[in-house]
């Protein structure tokens, strides 16, 4: 069992910006050294590296920049956003079976003033995009659009619901000052009156087009005892691919709508002492609004078909029954593949949030839904 | 391209492939995106071009599966055959696509596009553009309203040519 015996103990990240000057490479070198000085550790004493598949700063690039000794362990998950936990999970796995001793994991991305991903039409990948780009569907917005409606059709949810969950990210982004909303509040007529994206998903259902990079340290919960910052440990862990699953475009099996959060959720409950009761604030995966429904259904926070209605009476806000996404999210504090969300996790259990759930001791992290995911459940 | 002949399981015989079609149009009509197949998916789009809406399916257990794949996800045998439908369904879900998008796609913007669950099999769901009608196969993507459009609604496929020797399936809306 993974529980508790590691921890991250340092966390790093550079601006957020639409568009930051320097190169991927560089914000990743920026990123990972803060970690690591956050952390009160050598960069020569990192001997693990784990990112996504999707990174486009290798280990060797990575690794000699920083200085980093001989590196013992390595590893990439896929699937995009669904993919920043597993970086945790598997630098956790590598230090608790004695593969490494000191994991760096790191997310380095300009997607705000870089090209957008489905504007390519040299690179179609042919199973499944021959299913759906063909007819218009180009876009990660309009695949999850189409589950969205459905959804809303199904359980009666509406963009109200989909509302609150965009006003409590931005509210939390407006008490951030590294946010990029940090100082353009959200309003309910804003949010009607906004341009569609994709019907039934605006242009406030979005996530931001964020330059940015972020990293974390991970070590032994002995080790961590002697750093610098108070250890949040890693309490559990884990990864989803569920049955007939199909990446974004999950039309094609018996059940759409219960994605990969069923499938990470049962294994994180299940080698964990905790349940969704005991969460004091979740970092949710947010790429699109209607992923918080759907993973507050996943996780276990409600029954199927309520996620919507969870998020009625400012459930999501801060002092409601679950504070989410405290530093903005992907949604208003920058959409940097959910790595984001990983550091503010840690900074809530520090207690040095901008928006600070009182006592703290549990934060669930989550990574991109409706793509093969991840979870991290972090106390301290 | 023509088709010549279709075995009893498996690919139809044929000429040309669809996916040489593919490469031959540069994978593009018009700015639009044509259908990449692979190798499993090119029966799927042979048949489109035929006028037919065929699904793969197990040839042992008789499993229907889609997207197509190499092997039976229940009785994992390697033997398939293309069962054909009735074309006919119903609309899933669908959405309606507005700019930022390529090019030629934003001229046509706003557009819906749907996911529509076939009658024959409610769990094998296919995603396509609309047509006011199947006496047009060629309309503009944005020739239905809207306000037409709903969860459950009818649909029947019919089919367009987008390039030599490539057609796609589309939805025109019927009266239920």
């Amino acid at each position: 069992m993974l529980k508790d015996r590691t921890a991250i103990v340092g966390i790093g990240q550079t601006r957020f910006a639409k568009t930051l000057d320097e190169p991927e490479k560089t914000l990743a070198c920026r990123a990972v050294l803060a970690a690591l000085d956050d952390a009160g550790i050598d960069p020569a004493e990192v001997d693990a590296l784990a990112s996504y598949t999707m990174e486009e700063t290798d280990e060797v690039e990575l690794a000699k920049s920083i200085g980093a000794g001989d590196i013992t362990f390595f590893s990439r998950t896929g699937f995009g956003g669904g993919g920043s936990c597993a970086t945790v999970a598997h630098l956790a796995m590598a230090v608790a079976t004695g593969q490494a001793s000191v994991g760096v994991a790191w997310r380095s991305r300009k997607r705000g003033s870089g090209v957008r991903p489905w504007t390519n039409t040299s690179v179609q990948l042919p199973t499944p995009a021959q299913w759906t780009r063909p007819f218009g569907l180009l876009r990660p917005a309009d695949e999850i659009a189409m589950l969205a409606r459905r959804y809303m059709h199904e359980y009666g949810a509406t963009r109200d619901h989909l509302f609150n969950v965009a006003l409590a990210c931005r509210n939390r982004a407006n008490q951030n000052p590294a946010a990029v909303m940090y100082d353009r509040p959200l309003t309910r007529e804003m949010y009607m009156d906004a341009r569609w994206i994709s019907e039934p998903l605006c242009l406030y259902d979005n996530c931001l087009e964020t330059d940015g990079a972020l990293a974390c340290v991970v070590v032994s919960a002995e080790r961590a005892r002697d750093c610098r910052q108070r250890a949040v440990y890693i309490h559990s862990a884990a990864q989803g691919l569920p049955a007939q699953h199909h990446g974004m475009v999950n039309y094609w099996n018996d059940d759409p709508l219960t994605g990969p959060a069923w499938t990470a959720a049962r294994h994180l409950w299940k080698t964990a002492d905790l349940g969704p009761q005991d969460v004091d604030t979740a970092q949710i995966y947010d790429a699109f609004t209607p992923l918080i429904p759907l993973s507050l259904e996943g996780y276990g926070f409600c029954g199927r078909g309520e996620g919507a209605a969870y998020t009625e009476g400012g459930a999501l806000e801060l002092g409601g029954r679950l504070p989410i996404n405290t530093a903005g999210g992907g949604l208003s504090e920058g959409y940097v593949h959910g790595f984001n969300l990983i550091n503010e996790g840690v900074r809530q259990l520090r207690g040095s949030s901008t928006s600070q759930v009182p006592d703290a001791a549990t934060c669930l992290v989550t990574a991109g839904e409706g793509v093969p995911t991840s979870a991290l459940l972090l106390r301290n | 391209m023509s088709v010549t002949g279709t075995p009893a399981t498996g690919v139809p015989v044929t000429g040309t492939s669809v996916t040489e079609a593919v490469h031959a149009a540069g994978g593009m009509a018009g700015g639009l995106l044509l259908p990449w197949p692979d190798t499993d998916g090119e029966p799927f789009w042979q048949y489109a071009l035929r006028g037919e809406l065929r699904v793969q399916a197990c040839a042992d257990c008789g499993l229907r599966r889609f997207p197509p794949r190499p092997a039976c996800p229940r009785c994992h045998s390697f033997a398939d055959e293309w069962r054909p439908t009735s074309g006919r369904g119903r609309i899933w879900s669908f959405v309606v696509a507005h700019p930022p998008l390529l090019p030629a796609y934003a001229e046509q913007a706003p557009y819906p596009v749907a996911v529509v669950e076939l009658d024959d099999d409610p769990t094998i769901r296919l995603v396509g553009t609309l047509t006011p009608s199947v006496r047009r196969p060629d309309a503009p993507w944005n020739a239905v309203p809207v306000s037409r459009l709903r969860i459950g609604a009818p649909v029947q496929a019919v089919y367009q040519i987008l390039a030599p020797g490539v057609a796609v399936p589309r939805w025109a809306l019927t009266t239920p």
